[in-house]
């Protein structure tokens, strides 16, 4: 068929699928149900942090956080608008997400216990996300692709202002710096399958990397944040729990041990420690705006009728 | 209500003065005024803006991308429209 030729012609250059361009029903699917769970992510990772909006133990730390939390918010606006190009309805994927049919990044699923959590949130979470999202600019779906171009340049603000904040508790008190540490160790294997499952048991990779939607696999950039958080922790003073961690000269790369998958599955299927809370904050902040939306209609009923 | 009773707006912003403005991406709000803040608050966070249109999506209109081919085509064969289609002999200063 020529215009599932053209389709492949484009991909394989390396050019970008457009919203109106032909397209086969799969990479429609697998693009809406990729990007609503990215948009879902952005969402429900408001609250973890929002936690503690109003417990920052400064000013300064208070307004940083309102301003990453907000960029969080737009993050998932931008992706809701892209699905909106495939046709998607926004107001029927929050439904979904509300209502527990569509999926969001488990790290979300793990409570935030004190402070130090937010630092390593904005260090190790959105440093996992950025290795994920930084080749994600070049995906093969061209809305998708710019809206991960913003979110990739406000993502390194949210990174940095994560690690300073560290750096920041690990020049206080030993108890803070135990803080740190204690955090730390509860993030890392969190972090590490935020990747996704291994190589072998995603089922998605392989026609996502044909379509270029991918661009690396799973395994491949859990490798690459590995390599990236070490120095990082070294230069912090801090430790990740894992004993199998070292240096591999030969590979070039740092070995690491395998993350409880068996932990990862359940927490996907809803038995992390906050699923329930998260979606039911979401669904109660939906349902507590709806007289706001209903109302904003009105008026601009209103005054159209007036006009 | 029904779900989707905010109309989708276009966004465009110009960067600084002196550039066009440029398409940035999307939005849902309930009236033009409210587009425009919004716009603001989604795509304006960091100084990216002097100026910001918004527009109803629906009041755009759009070539076809099944007819781009004989859409564009009449500019196809015009190579005599480009600079580079005429030879200047070297020693020709300015040209």
């Amino acid at each position: 068929m020529d215009l599932e030729r053209e389709f492949e012609r484009v991909v394989a250059a390396d050019h970008r699928i457009e919203p109106r361009d032909w397209m086969p029903d799969g990479y429609r699917k697998t693009l809406i149900r990729q990007i609503a769970q990215h948009a879902h992510s952005e969402i429900i990772g408001m609250q973890p942090e929002g936690n503690w909006i109003s417990r920052a133990p400064s000013l300064r730390r208070k307004a940083i956080l309102l301003a990453k939390v907000q960029d969080e918010a737009g993050h998932g606006l931008y992706l809701y608008a892209a699905t909106e190009t495939l046709g998607a309805d926004r107001a029927e994927l929050t439904e979904k997400l509300v209502e527990g049919r569509q999926k969001y990044s488990s790290i979300f699923n793990y409570p935030t216990l004190t402070f130090a959590d937010v630092g390593v949130i904005g260090w190790l979470v959105d440093g996992a996300a950025i290795c994920n999202q930084v080749p994600l600019c070049r995906t093969s779906y061209g809305p998708y692709a710019r809206a991960m171009i913003r979110v990739c340049k406000e993502e390194s603000f949210h990174q940095r202002q994560g690690y300073e904040l560290l750096l920041t508790m690990m020049s206080g008190t030993q108890q803070q710096r135990d803080m740190v540490q204690e955090a730390v160790d509860r993030w890392w294997w969190p972090s590490l399958m935020m990747f996704g499952p291994p190589d072998a048991e995603s089922s998605n990779t392989e026609q996502s990397m044909l379509w270029r939607i991918k661009r690396h696999t799973n395994d491949e950039l859990r490798q690459r944040y590995v390599d990236m958080s070490v120095p990082q922790a070294d230069k912090l003073g801090v430790t990740f729990p894992d004993p199998e961690l070292a240096w591999n000269a030969d590979r070039g790369h740092y070995d690491f041990g395998e993350p409880d998958w068996t932990e990862f599955w359940q927490v996907v299927k809803g038995e992390g420690p906050c699923n329930a809370q998260r979606v039911e904050h979401r669904r109660k902040a939906h349902e507590d705006g709806a007289w706001v939306r209903e109302a904003a209609t009105a008026y601009a009923a209103k005054r159209e009728k007036a006009a | 209500m029904s779900r989707s009773s905010w109309p989708l707006y276009e966004v465009f912003v110009r960067g600084k003065r002196g550039l066009n403005h440029v398409h940035v991406g999307s939005l849902h709000a309930p009236d033009d005024e409210m587009a425009l803040r919004n716009a603001r608050d989604l795509y304006t966070r960091r100084n990216e803006g002097v100026s910001i249109w918004v527009v109803k999506a629906e009041a755009i209109t759009a070539s076809s991308p099944d007819e781009k081919d004989p859409f564009f085509a009449p500019s196809g064969d015009k190579v005599y429209r480009h600079p580079t289609f005429y030879v200047i002999p070297e020693d020709v200063p300015h040209l």
